[in-house]
């Protein structure tokens, strides 16, 4: 099971958070920083794997993470997922993003939180993995935003 | 209303969008807060306008602050008006806010279960999508109870996007409302068969999340999950797979030996690192799990490690990460292989990454020896210097400790050595670990007596330089080795070289500044320290120094008068007077240093830390009762604050010791060993307890080993000029070296001599290798070996299952509903909660309703035409796939005839040796799981269990016709046993794949063909395991029924254990002829004692009707149910078979009659029996005894056992040599017990039954199955 994912920036700044089990708001900002104070600490070029988290599931848990550019991408996960299946995850995710955005960058996840929930809930729902097939993600993605599109303008 | 809209768009215009919220917080940077608060301020007055346009705006605003850390409960309400919204655009908006934001204690939900079920059946797949999404987020139990059959209704949704997300959100529903779990489970099992990879793959994750938490329960889908992983290609579901495997392997250690060449093959064969990793991570399961290393494991472990030495040498450092991970998990069972690459893990604690030095430092943990362990310490220390003032630091602390200290210090060999590593480590700065330097600087000072000597004097030193130690009091940590060093001193001061000196030390101002539990020991220990002085001195004549040590004391001592803390303050003051009053013995010219030191006489024992608990009350003894009337009012004041030091206690008890009676004494005792066991380095001061302590139970068989007085004790230089600063460990190390050569030269010396005496070679057992671990013969021993544990303690069992785990309540049994929907059918409150339109409504009605909300999940409403044809694309896809398989099965069949009749044998296992491990396994395994069973051993094992299963599975799904056309491959008959059951099994097997489709489709079509499927449903001929799995000549248990030009008939007669008075007869009907044989009608003349179960209304002569049609060269299987009233005669029945055979040009109208033979075999069920209930069973004395001679019967005992297992229904209870005891039970519940003994060519059966005529039938029926071979 995949606990929740984060996004954040360099400075710890959240882009998007996503938690598949209830944690009050004030207890998700703690996560959050002590994710952060945890993985920006460390290199580049060191694992992308991390125990020692605390907050999250105890001792069953397991940080998977991947820094592009200015963001953090951090999934919390148990020891049901594999550790190298859920980095492929992210670069999935990632991509998606890239072919979703054009080009993606901290800017379109400032601007377009919902939206990337939206492609997000076509990877992981209720913290498991939906599809892994990038191309499909993104069929389903446009597919919507077209029906978006559609009602948009029938309204005005 | 035109207008509305229109305002409705202005109002928007003016109305901050998400990006213009961004926006406006990006720009408000300085009072982000303060403006916040104002937009809140603006999207509450916009949820109060009508247009819900801008109310989703709102709502999508607030998601947006929600991930800020604001709250916006507040606004559930408005959520819930956004996602109740028609337009899909405010709809997800909603959903996605209430998926933030929403929990179980969110009252609004109640209010959209209805709402969401609207949308689970919205005709736009993305309205059903986006809801189910939203629900696996917040679902409580109340929506999972309200909404599970209208997931479950989606799981069989035609677009595979609605199917995998109705799937995985099942889990969800599961973990909410366990009850759904069992009446869903079929259709989930159903979609790891999906045509749709990603429905596939998430039927796969759930099965695998759930299985992981309640793994037995699921191990009967081990077949099923091992076809998928030999098939699958979708990497995603094998590392899902293979990681359940992972956790199944240690439940059954056969599915282990199944996986191993599947796993090695992947990991051969697979580019993908990411499944490279898990394979291998399995593969170290399934040997963890088998206990017995065979020779082709010590292969598979050398292939993992070899593996995992490329992703530690590799550059990605996640690679290198794993493959650490994963290689101390072989470390546990196979450290050997590990060992050898011990280069490349010390390497890797060089590395700039701390996950991997972390990782690496948790390998070296289980890598040392006797010989390497200075060497990796040595390395440690080098890197502890490095890593000055990090958490790394005292990570590395805390192993090397760990390292040393494992398994009671069993690798050290030289414990000088040790203390001196404890002592540099003590220069550590700001380590938080001081206390634990401090409790192994005591257990070694305590339990190895040999070093107390060298353990004094560096403590002395120590404290001598305390102050290098102390520089920063309070947050300094390591002060704590204070407190050791001044206990060791103090305990063992007839050691100290000058303890003057030492005394001295202990007593400098300077003490007063640290933490009141160390100076608590100071003062006390300084009290010790002064008794051994006294008594030095007053030796020498001398009083005048005796009397100074008195005066320093009292000089000295009233600074810890005054201590603020409490503890200190009262030994002090004890002390003091009790200085003072020597002193004024002294002045006196009294000798008092005897008396003093009586004191603190005594030794003390480690105890083991657990002893306590398992100290078994004594009789009569009562905890929980007052020992005195219980005080009126609360003492809790009184509760000593947790003590560190509890060693005042003896020594108050001292005094009165002798008083006491032995009553008094003995509770004493006991409560004493309590007081004791908390405390592992407790002191005991007085010489009555330790006489008590040496009574206990097992002590004196403690071994105590002499020490080996050759090792040096002193090390040159012992005492260096800076004791902080001199890497003195180092030195040991050297010396070490040389010791060990040194003793190396002996050893070979003697062996020389030895091979010299005896040649024959046996002395080289030990002769691995001049490096071999048993080689070095440790410099100190550890006088406590094991720990002081009580007797019959058994080792901890604690319960870890945290009681709230929501997993729990899905330990639910799922064999029974899978492998027999007999044994334990769905009830009919397990079915799901179905909202019905009209309140009368039975069953019956809804399901005829067919909407989709209406139908429960047993009886599938009626698909549109186009689903059902999508329906059928699909099994002709899946028909494709098994025919396919089906193929490669029969090659492999005729590659090995053997296997005929044995497993399933659609994949390559290894074969050889499985023999001797399945024999050993106990008779104990379960009858739900015979046909996990035999799926895992693959020996040729009768197919009587396999049959038998499946044929409960498919019998309650009728022919289809569908089914058998798709069935007339031609198939030879060859040999009529072998090939009979063979076809059948190719069926079979088919049957079961099909088996779900064929039932809702004989549901749909309302098929005719019901014979006896209520019954049969409820048939479970269930047999036990049979032991002996050997090579075998095959068996059947299907004998000829009767057989003509056009049809053979063959039958297996079972009795049914859940209905005492039925029998289960499966008759295989073979089609020879070149013609359709239809309308085949069954009937068979009843007696008074047994009578052919036929449906209501029919009449007692009317015949049933075999529920299939047969083509040309096809066979298949019916079950017909026979009502017995007594078993203990055979009998036998007549009946005939009608049928018409139909060519292309004519039909005729043909019978054939048969016996069908009730023997009394047929009513024994196997059942596994244990061998202390079977010795009570023959202890009873209720049943009569009979006996039988074999002659001339020419097998092995095991084929003999096997035969009679197999042939009449026994299971075997235990097997010595060439006896063996058997046990069976029949339908109503007579034991039935054999002692089969062999000698040469004769065997004799010895049995035991409460029904005498049942019992001599039965032995004469085992009489003929041997005569016939």
């Amino acid at each position: 099971m995949i606990k929740a994912i984060l996004i954040f920036n360099n400075h710890g700044k959240p882009r998007l958070i996503r938690f598949y089990q209830y944690f009050a708001e004030d207890m998700q900002q703690q996560i959050i920083r002590e994710t952060f104070h945890l993985v920006s600490k460390r290199d580049d070029n060191v694992c992308n794997f991390l125990e020692g988290g605390s907050l999250i599931g105890g001792s069953d848990y397991k940080l998977i993470y991947r820094h592009y550019a200015t963001l953090y991408f951090v999934f919390c996960v148990d020891s049901s997922e594999s550790e190298l299946g859920i980095l492929d995850l992210i670069q999935v995710f990632v991509e998606t993003l890239d072919k979703c955005f054009e080009n993606v960058c901290e800017l379109d996840l400032i601007f377009h939180m919902d939206k990337v929930h939206y492609i997000l809930q076509e990877v992981v729902m209720g913290g498991m993995v939906l599809e892994t097939n990038m191309n499909e993600i993104v069929a389903q993605v446009e597919v919507q935003n077209r029906m978006e599109k559609s009602e948009l303008c029938n309204q005005n | 209303m035109a207008l509305k809209i229109v305002k409705g768009s202005i109002d928007r215009m003016f109305d901050k969008n998400l990006q213009d919220l961004v926006r406006g917080i990006r720009n408000h940077k300085e009072d982000e807060a303060k403006y916040i608060s104002t937009c809140i301020d603006e999207i509450k007055q916009e949820l109060k306008q009508d247009n819900i346009a801008v109310k989703a705006n709102a709502v999508c605003k607030l998601t947006y602050l929600q991930m800020l850390g604001y709250d916006v409960s507040w606004a559930a309400f408005n959520i819930v008006e956004v996602m109740s919204s028609s337009k899909f655009t405010y709809k997800r908006i909603g959903y996605l806010a209430a998926s933030q934001c929403f929990h179980e204690n969110t009252d609004v939900i109640m209010l959209t279960t209805n709402q969401i079920r609207k949308d689970l059946s919205s005709p736009n797949q993305y309205d059903t999508g986006v809801a189910l999404t939203g629900l696996s987020c917040f679902v409580t139990p109340d929506l999972a109870r309200d909404l599970a059959n209208d997931i479950m209704t989606l799981m069989s949704h035609t677009k595979p996007y609605i199917r995998k997300k109705a799937v995985l959100i099942m889990y969800k529903v599961f973990l909410k409302y366990p009850e759904s779990l069992r009446p869903a489970f079929p259709r989930l099992k159903e979609k790891l068969e999906d045509p749709d990879p990603g429905v596939q793959s998430a039927a796969v994750n759930v099965i695998c999340e759930l299985a992981r938490r309640n793994p037995k329960n699921y191990l009967s889908l081990a077949p099923l999950f091992f076809k998928l992983m030999t098939s699958s290609t979708n990497n995603w579901v094998l590392i899902k797979i293979i990681k359940l495997f992972g956790a199944l392997t240690p439940l059954e250690p056969r599915l282990g030996k199944k996986l191993i060449e599947p796993l090695t093959n992947l990991i051969h064969s697979t580019s993908a690192m990411s499944l490279l990793y898990e394979c291998v991570n399995t593969v170290i399961a399934v040997l963890i799990s088998l206990s017995s290393g065979m020779p082709n494991h010590s292969a598979s472990i050398q292939l993992c490690v070899q593996k995992l030495r490329i992703l530690i040498e590799d550059s990605d450092q996640n690679l290198k990460y794993l493959g650490l991970l994963a290689m101390s998990k072989i470390l546990k069972t196979h450290p050997k292989s590990v060992q050898s690459h011990k280069d490349l893990i010390l390497q890797c604690l060089d590395d700039k990454d701390e996950s991997i030095r972390l990782r690496a430092l948790d390998l070296l943990y289980g890598m040392v020896s006797k010989k390497n362990l200075m060497e990796i310490v040595k390395k440690l220390m080098i890197h502890v210097d490095k890593a000055e003032g990090t958490t790394y630091r005292d990570e590395l602390l805390t192993k090397i400790i760990d390292i040393c200290s494992q398994s009671n210090y069993q690798y050290i060999t030289n414990f000088e050595w040790y203390i001196s590593i404890l002592v540099e480590l003590t220069r550590l700065e700001g380590t938080r670990h001081g206390h634990l330097i401090a409790s192994q600087m005591l257990d070694v000072a305590i339990r190895v007596k040999a070093i107390r000597v060298f353990a004094v004097a560096q403590m002395a030193t120590l404290l001598d330089n305390a102050h290098l130690l102390t520089g920063n009091m309070q947050r300094n940590g390591i002060c704590e080795v204070l407190y050791a060093a001044a206990w060791i001193c103090g305990e063992f001061s007839e050691h100290l070289e000058n303890p003057v000196q030492t005394l001295e030390a202990m007593l400098r101002p300077k003490v007063a500044t640290l933490p009141g539990h160390i100076q608590a020991v100071y003062v006390q220990n300084a009290a010790k320290l002064f008794a051994t002085i006294l008594k030095n001195q007053e030796g020498n004549t001398d009083s005048t120094a005796a009397q100074e040590t008195s005066q320093m004391m009292i000089d000295r001592l009233p600074l810890f008068v005054q201590s603020a803390n409490l503890e200190v303050q009262e030994r002090a003051s004890c002390i003091l007077q009790l200085v003072k009053y020597i002193q004024k013995l002294q002045q006196k010219d009294v000798e008092v240093a005897e008396e003093v030191s009586a004191l603190f006489a005594g030794e003390l024992n480690p105890v083991a830390p657990k002893a306590q608990k398992k100290v078994p009350v004594p009789e009569g003894l009562d905890l929980d009762a007052w020992i005195n009337e219980p005080p009126s009012e609360s003492e809790s004041e009184d509760e000593q604050p947790k003590a560190i030091f509890t060693k005042e206690e003896p020594k108050h008890s001292r005094p009165r010791h002798t008083e006491v009676d032995e009553k008094e004494l003995a509770r004493r005792r006991e409560a004493r060993k309590q007081e004791q066991a908390n405390n592992p380095f407790y002191i005991k001061a007085s010489p009555s307890s330790q006489k008590v302590y040496q009574e206990a139970p097992g002590v004196e068989h403690i071994p105590v080993v002499q020490i080996d007085l050759s090792v040096p004790l002193k090390v040159p230089a012992t005492t260096p000029s800076h004791p902080t600063g001199l890497p003195m460990s180092d030195q040991y190390v050297k010396l070490e070296e040389e010791r060990r050569q040194k003793e190396r030269a002996e050893k070979k010396k003697k062996e020389k001599k030895k091979r010299k005496e005896k040649r024959s070679g046996r002395g080289k057992k030990h002769d691995s290798g001049p490096e071999s671990e048993e080689d070095i013969t440790p410099a100190h021993v550890v006088d406590i070996v094991t720990e002081e544990m009580p007797e019959n303690a058994l080792p901890s069992d604690d319960d870890d299952k945290d009681p709230n785990d929501p997993h729990k309540a899905l330990d639910i049994d799922l064999d029974n509903l899978l492998e027999t929907t007999a044994r334990r059918p769905l009830a009919d409150s397990e079915k799901l909660p179905v909202r019905s339109h009209r309140a009368a409504g039975a069953p019956k009605s809804s399901a005829e309703d067919g909407e989709a909300e209406n139908a429960t999940p047993q009886e599938p409403k009626k698909k549109s035409s186009k689903e059902k044809r999508d329906k059928k694309k699909d099994k002709e896809r899946d028909r494709k796939r098994s025919k396919e398989e089906k193929k490669k099965k029969k090659h492999k069949h005729e590659e090995k005839e053997e296997d005929l009749l044995g497993g399933q044998a659609e994949e390559p296992v290894v074969q050889s040796e499985e023999m001797k491990e399945v024999e050993a396994q106990p008779t104990s395994t379960s009858a739900e799981v015979s046909d996990l069973d035999f799926w895992l051993s693959n020996a040729p094992v009768p197919s009587n269990t396999q049959e038998a299963a499946t044929v409960a599975e498919a019998a309650p799904a009728p022919e289809a016709p569908a089914g058998t056309a798709a069935d007339s491959e031609p198939e030879e008959p060859k040999d009529t046993e072998t090939e009979e059951s063979k076809s059948s099994k190719h069926k079979k097997k088919k049957q079961k794949k099909e088996k779900e489709e064929k039932e809702k489709k004989k549901k749909k079509k309302h098929h005719h063909h019901h014979h006896h499927s209520d019954g049969g449903g409820e048939e479970s001929v269930q047999n036990g395991t049979v032991e002996e799995e050997e090579p075998l000549p095959p068996m059947s248990n299907y004998c000829l029924l009767a057989e003509n030009s056009y049809i053979k008939m063959v039958c297996d007669i079972q009795g049914n254990l859940q209905d005492g008075s039925q029998v289960v007869v499966s008759v295989i009907f073979e089609n020879k002829s070149d013609s359709f044989l239809k309308s085949m009608e069954f009937n068979v003349l009843d007696s008074l004692n047994s009578k052919l179960q036929r449906p209501e209304g029919s009449g007692p002569h009317d015949g049933l009707t075999v529920p299939f049609q047969l083509p040309p060269g096809v066979s298949n299987e019916a079950r017909f149910v026979f009502t017995v009233q007594s078993i203990v005669m055979p009998q036998k029945l007549k009946g005939t078979l009608t049928f018409i055979v139909k060519n292309e040009d004519s039909s005729t109208h043909e019978k054939l009659d048969f016996k069908l033979h009730f023997t009394c075999t047929s009513y024994l069920i196997t059942t596994p029996c244990y061998s202390d209930a079977f010795a009570k069973l023959l202890e009873s004395g209720d049943l009569k005894s009979s006996s039988v001679r074999l002659e001339g019967v020419n097998m092995p005992f095991h084929h003999l056992l096997a035969r009679i297992c197999f042939h009449h229904h026994f299971s075997v209870v235990e097997r010595i040599d060439s006896c063996a005891s058997m046990y069976s039970r029949s339908i109503q519940g007579h034991h039935v017990c054999l002692l089969v003994k062999t000698s040469g060519q004769t065997v004799s059966i010895d049995a035991k039954c409460d029904e005498p005529t049942l019992l001599g039938n039965v032995l004469d029926e085992i009489k003929q199955t041997f005569s016939q071979c």
